[in-house]
């Protein structure tokens, strides 16, 4: 308790570190009202008061947090419920959001997705209970993701900095270097695809995630959201980039076409067939439990630059932890999602595998030298540490990103089992997203 | 998906309260108390729904700007809407293709049981039935690993015998594959709907048949088929709805298929897309009804053509 105490009263300044501050931060103990601001005091009464919490998450490092945390607290009971990974969470939760009933208290939304419930209020802003003084802790990708205008709509719990994960064999047993640029990668596949043709550079059978991360690198910017405006285009320099290399990845049959997470995906990383993949920083996790086989094979990387010598980086997934608008009981709610993604929770989610978001884990040393016996004793971190600082911060995501990302297999998977050109695919996908959006009420310009 | 329409054409129709002369109204109360039970449950499960979505399609729901009566709108947007009709022609396809495939093998089945001049035949028909007992989604998955072209069964034979197998999930071959699955799993269904019709056949007709001197293919042709008419109507009829609201398999093979199965595949898919992943409630009702009519005009134009013939 003293060292959460001590925490949190740094976070919140001087003025509310008093017991008897709790009026004149002009919060008030069981006063729900989000605009009011809510006071440390508060939460630790809160805290004391105890009660029950409902938090729906897939991130499985959050269950060693929760144990800790009901602990240290013994009168409050989380509830932590795996409601279904992404697509399927957020079903449930538009769901229940939308009856009104059976509403979590806490729910995991990933950060593309997240400016859809900020955007419907679905989501607490959580600037008065204190988010706001943590702008400085994390690192930019994840808090721009966060905010909308003034509005804080979740803390974030990870973050994904891209890298290339290398299978560092396969590379040896072919000569070949390790890709520093997107062209160098094209090369790279065409070498190893010609030198055992069950072999391919990566996997991708149209993926909207990495496709919107390979733009974010590229310096594209595809969404320009501005309220309730939205503009949509996949024809600026930086997506021309972008398709002009990975078409040719497409049209030389150059990609495992394996859907990601798959029985033959996992398969591939195992066996070699699929040499590399580029992903965010909460890979190694998954690689080291799906792929046991490959341990000691597999390398980290700086993803592949679009042009030489740059180090553009981008994020790739991601979650905060967001209160919903229905929840009932906030400040016992806010004061989980504090201690999980900025208080002691950090650091037991570290040690479980997570990457965090907060740069002051990010850039310890400990966290830095921590060797991956998955990676034959890499430091990966400052791999990941380094992409983290080179995310480009103008990124920004449709309010309807989840949508989106659905119908993406629709149109640009077109450019993937068809003579159809990823261009046009992405414009298919553009006129989709566009139409939708008006239906839903936004001004598009097209 | 609670809103679609349960099968409107293949139910029985509802007997309601037969229309009788004016008497004392205590009787009247009577017959209400025998049929109670049903119409309670019948306007719960059914009617409620279906009038509920029949509300949901006259609204407008926006992430932006909220809910608004449209009237008729989405009916007219559905009415329009490609990737609709594309997902409307594509069942109507694969009906026109794997029903009589399916209700033909089923058919040969239950008459080589029904011949009399099958050994084992108590094991050939519960193997026969057998798939008809394994869910839908197991079954899916089954053959989905099966079609694999790298770690799958196909992907074991090309590698084993130096084959070329067209891979099964291919933009061309996927719809036949479903088809297949389809097949595998209903055959034994129907089968049993044709074997057991052709049981009631009474024996007399075989005997005077037999001395009239007629074979086995005349017997089929002359009796057992046109004794079986009404079988073969009503398995045609829940083959359509079945095709029509193809959902399972679709969805399943996603994930092995993603690009060549969109989410409007099958209108079916088509809804369940609109409502969970685009939040689009009133649209989706208002397909599920659009379909729904679609679904019953077919089945009783069908019902009508196969009952006309038999009189």
């Amino acid at each position: 308790m003293p060292k959460y105490t001590r925490r949190l009263l740094r976070g919140t300044g001087v003025v509310c570190v008093l017991a008897l501050g709790a009026t004149a931060c002009g919060g008030s103990g069981d006063d729900n009202a989000p605009q009011k601001k809510v006071s440390s005091a508060d939460l630790q009464a809160a805290l004391k008061k105890g009660g029950t919490v409902t938090v729906w998450a897939w991130e499985p490092t959050l269950k060693q947090v929760v144990a800790d945390f009901e602990q240290k607290y013994p009168k409050v009971d989380i509830k932590l419920v795996n409601a279904g990974t992404n697509k399927d969470q957020y079903k449930a939760l538009q769901n229940a959001i939308s009856a009104e009933k059976g509403v979590p208290d806490v729910a995991q939304i990933e950060y593309y997705a997240l400016s859809q419930y900020a955007l419907t209020k679905s989501v607490t802003d959580l600037a008065p209970y204190g988010a706001d003084r943590l702008a400085g802790s994390y690192s930019t990708g994840p808090w721009n993701a966060v905010k909308s205008g003034d509005g804080i709509y979740g803390l974030p719990m990870d973050s994904g900095p891209m890298a290339l994960f290398y299978n560092k064999k396969v590379f040896d047993k072919y000569k070949i270097p390790v890709p520093t640029t997107w062209d160098e990668y094209v090369d790279a596949a065409r070498k190893l695809h010609k030198a055992d043709p069950k072999t391919y550079i990566t996997s991708d059978d149209g993926d909207a995630g990495l496709a919107t991360s390979l733009l974010w690198q590229a310096g594209s910017h595809p969404y320009k959201v501005d309220g309730t405006k939205v503009g949509i285009d996949f024809t600026d320099a930086g997506a021309k980039k972008y398709t002009g290399t990975w078409q040719q990845l497409i049209d030389e049959n150059l990609l495992a076409p394996v859907t990601a997470w798959s029985d033959d995906w996992y398969k591939g990383l195992g066996d070699g067939t699929i040499a590399t993949l580029p992903a965010g920083a909460w890979l190694p996790a998954n690689l080291a439990s799906g792929v046991k086989g490959a341990a000691g094979d597999w390398r980290v990387a700086p993803l592949p630059q679009w042009s030489k010598g740059a180090d553009a980086s981008a994020e790739n997934g991601g979650s905060s932890l967001a209160l919903p608008e229905l929840s009932t009981n906030k400040e016992l709610a806010y004061a989980f999602v504090a201690y999980a993604n900025s208080g002691a929770g950090v650091q037991t989610r570290i040690k479980n595998g997570a990457f965090p978001a907060t740069t002051k884990d990010l850039e310890s040393k400990a966290f830095q030298n921590t060797g991956f016996p998955y990676f034959g004793g890499q430091k990966a971190n400052k791999v990941f540490a380094e992409s983290a600082k080179n995310v480009p911060a103008d990124w920004q995501y449709l309010p309807y990103q989840v949508y989106a990302n659905s119908i993406f297999n629709d149109t640009v998977g077109k450019a993937y089992i068809s003579g159809t050109k990823l261009s046009q695919g992405l414009d298919a996908w553009r006129d989709a997203s566009v139409k939708y959006g008006s239906e839903q009420g936004f001004t598009v310009e097209k | 998906m609670t809103t679609m329409q349960p099968p409107a054409a293949a139910r029985p129709r509802p007997t309601g309260p037969p229309v009788r002369p004016i008497r004392g109204t205590r009787r009247s109360w009577t017959g209400w108390g025998f049929i109670g039970p049903f119409v309670l449950v019948f306007a719960l499960v059914f009617l409620a729904p279906l009038a509920y979505s029949g509300y949901l399609s006259l609204f407008r729901t926006q992430l932006i700007g909220g809910t608004t009566f449209v009237g008729l709108d989405n009916y007219q947007q559905a009415l329009q809407d490609g990737r609709f009709w594309e997902g409307v022609a594509r069942v109507g396809l694969f009906l026109a293709v794997q029903v009589p495939i399916m209700l033909g093998l089923a058919l040969l089945v239950a008459l080589a049981l029904d011949s009399g001049r099958l050994y084992g035949k108590d094991f050939f028909r519960i193997a026969v039935f057998l798939p008809y007992a394994v869910p839908a989604v197991v079954a899916t998955l089954m053959w989905g690993f099966m079609y694999g072209t790298r770690f799958g069964l196909v992907g074991d034979i090309n590698d084993a015998f130096g084959a070329k197998l067209p891979d099964p999930l291919s933009p061309d071959l996927l719809l036949a594959s479903i088809g297949n699955i389809v097949t595998w799993e209903f055959i034994g269904y129907n089968m049993l709907i044709f074997y057991s019709a052709l049981r009631v056949i009474p024996h007399s007709l075989y005997e005077a048949a037999e001395i009239d001197g007629a074979g086995q293919w005349r017997v089929i042709s002359a009796i057992k088929l046109p004794a079986i008419r009404g079988a073969l109507v009503i398995a045609t009829i829940f083959s359509i709805i079945g095709s029509f609201q193809l959902f399972n398999e679709p969805s399943i093979l996603q994930k092995l298929a993603p690009n060549v199965i969109t989410t409007d595949y099958t209108p079916n898919y088509y809804t369940y897309s609109l409502s969970f992943s685009g939040q689009q409630h009133n649209y989706s009702a208002t397909v599920a009804i659009v379909m729904g009519l679609l679904t019953m005009i077919v089945a009783y134009v069908v019902q009508l053509r196969g009952m006309r013939k038999g009189a």
